[in-house]
């Protein structure tokens, strides 16, 4: 199972799509390693520094409709490459949440009002979270805040996650 | 309790329910392009699974990147030939018969109403045209999709869209399906099928609701299905003459799949379109829309005609009832791309590509080409196009470059003036 758990990457805009998570003229490439240079780099959002705000964060944190668009799932794997596995958000495309766990990746899903919460307590304050999907809780800490927020997954989602993905399943199941 | 058409198909499909809300299906058809598919092949072989569930169901083209670019697409076109012919997949289309997937598999006759279907890219939703449920998956559902011909969706939910009026001369199903997006937003469908009827889609052709059902993603949908009925059967009937006594006799046998008058909707709308202008998008999202005549002066460097959602036979020939006699504006260059070779041939044979030439266009091959920005008219920084393609993401058609969609009139009539503008074709019953 990857882990889910380390600094956070507030990226605060709705309908963040896989054309800004990784651009079509790198779906030339075979290798997953060859996406890591290039994520999130046609993003379009004020303030956001490719350059910069990537390093070091595990975790993305985000609005509405994340992943729509294209359904490469070079978008995921852009993020595995970068050490993300985790990204939360009040809702996600549908192909984009299918490919992060088929990949063993998790598209956790929170309430509005629980993102709003993240952001308001915790955006900019080199913000950790950890994600316990046996207890099905988060746990989040900066120097000035801490919380835990419960979640809810499905069986389905928690046994691609637990067993590393749809192809292995699917093959010893069908 | 009645059922809607994504049900009925659901169940006629259903392998398993391992979690309760989660529904394995049994697929018809597992389509494949060079993009996404040579990492699925490249994972398969590396897990030592390196098989395919049905040779016959499978049917793969290269079409994004064609004739290669470069080494790296040339590679991705040698991974899925070179799979293809491993495996026996005859319905494989390479370079001088290939086109758009979404056009090509169609017009071979590869969809039926009531199949399932996956691909791996998102706009796979077009085959929901002729009543089949179609999705567009990633590589590891196209993967197993290969492997073992199933795909795991959640219960499907219905959103009926009903398109009811009468068109205006010169308006399309590309302004209908734009329209709808901006009523419903980029996330208004998510996780939901999208069921268009109403008497403006019944008297569509197949191509005009393949343009409608294309962009179903575009409001976040699953699929984007239309009711089969004659107008299925007619285009298919050339396909499917051998299987069926008469054409009544094949409408009655797809129409089991069709949705029952009481069937549960999650949402319904009914949109009028008497009233209709030409529609454009404007901004980074393709629910950004806006009539025509609000952005009419907007400045284009690029007009590029083709693509999945608007290269097929019909939106060439309105393109070049436009163009006919026109030369372009000097500052424009203009792009067309007939979707399929069959397309091409029909285009060049009625005169069609001679029009678009005289009028200043380049033709270009089938291919998805400039449509996502990887070959054969990619825009410079600060560019601004006119496509009848179905993103206007930011970056979609080059870095820094600005896309508006619009029907291929719009597209043609901007090409013209140098600027968006509404087309000649329209008129206003106000």
């Amino acid at each position: 199972m990857k882990e889910f758990k380390g600094k956070v990457l507030f990226l605060d805009r709705s309908d963040i799509n896989t054309d800004e998570i990784i651009p079509a003229k790198y779906l030339t490439e075979i290798e997953k390693m060859a996406m890591k240079a290039h994520l999130l780099e046609d993003l379009k959002l004020d303030g956001f520094d490719v350059k910069k705000d990537i390093e070091g964060k595990a975790v993305i944190v985000t609005r509405e409709n994340f992943g729509c668009g294209s359904s490469r799932e070079h978008a995921p794997w852009a993020l595995e490459m970068n050490g993300i596995n985790l990204v939360i958000a009040p809702g996600f495309a549908r192909i984009f949440r299918q490919n992060m766990f088929n990949c063993g990746m998790m598209a956790l899903e929170l309430a509005p009002e629980q993102i709003d919460l993240l952001f308001s307590e915790f955006a900019g304050d080199q913000a950790e979270i950890i994600a316990d999907i046996d207890a099905s809780s988060i746990f989040i800490r900066s120097e000035k805040s801490k919380a835990t927020i419960e979640f809810q997954i499905s069986d389905f989602d928690k046994t691609l996650i637990q067993t590393g993905g749809w192809v292995e399943y699917a093959d010893n199941h069908y | 309790m009645g059922k809607t058409i994504a049900e009925k198909i659901f169940d006629a499909h259903l392998m398993d329910e391992p979690f309760g809300d989660v529904s394995v299906l049994k697929l018809d058809r597992v389509f494949c392009h060079e993009i996404t598919t040579p990492t699925a092949i490249k994972d398969l072989v590396s897990r030592g699974k390196d098989r395919v569930f049905d040779p016959d169901k499978i049917k793969a083209v290269i079409d994004h990147v064609t004739p290669a670019k470069d080494s790296k697409t040339a590679m991705q076109g040698k991974i899925l030939r070179d799979w293809a012919h491993r495996h026996g997949i005859k319905d494989f289309f390479d370079i001088g018969r290939n086109g758009v997937c979404h056009a090509i598999f169609p017009e071979k006759g590869f969809v039926r109403p009531g199949f399932t279907i996956i691909m791996g890219d998102s706009h796979t939703c077009t085959h929901g045209a002729f009543g089949a449920f179609a999705a567009g998956v990633g590589t590891t559902d196209l993967e197993v999709g290969i492997l073992k011909g199933v795909c795991a969706f959640k219960k499907p939910e219905t959103y009926k869209i009903e398109v009811v009026g009468t068109l205006s001369p010169g308006v399309y199903a590309k302004d209908i399906i734009l329209k709808i997006i901006q009523e419903i937003t980029v996330n208004g469908a998510t996780n939901m099928v999208i069921e268009f009827c109403g008497s403006v889609v019944a008297q569509m052709n197949m191509d005009q609701r393949m343009t409608l059902a294309n962009m179903a993603v575009e409001a976040g949908a699953t699929s984007g299905i239309c009711l089969p009925d004659m107008t299925t059967v007619d285009y298919l009937w050339p396909f499917i003459k051998d299987e069926y006594a008469s054409k009544d006799a094949a409408l009655k046998s797809f129409c089991v799949f069709c949705s029952d008058p009481d069937a549960i909707y999650v949402k319904t709308k009914i949109i009028d379109v008497s009233d209709l202008e030409p529609m454009v998008t404007f901004g980074y999202k393709p629910d950004n829309v806006k009539p025509v005549s609000q952005l009419t002066g907007t400045k284009v460097d690029q007009v590029y005609i083709g693509s999945c959602t608007n290269g097929r036979f019909e939106d060439l020939q309105i393109a070049a009832q436009v163009l006919e006699g026109q030369t372009i504006s000097d500052h424009v260059r203009g792009v067309v791309s007939p979707a399929t070779p069959a397309v091409f041939s029909q285009a060049m044979e009625q005169g069609i590509l001679k029009i678009f030439m005289d009028a200043g266009f380049c033709v270009t091959n089938p291919t998805c080409g400039a449509c996502l920005g990887m070959s054969n008219g990619v825009l410079a920084k600060g560019e601004v196009a006119a496509a009848t393609t179905n993103r206007n993401f930011n970056g979609r058609m080059g870095k820094g470059g600005m896309v508006h969609l619009m029907s291929p009139a719009t597209a043609a009539a901007s090409a013209i003036t140098g600027a968006i503008t509404n087309s000649t074709l329209y008129h206003s019953k106000c």
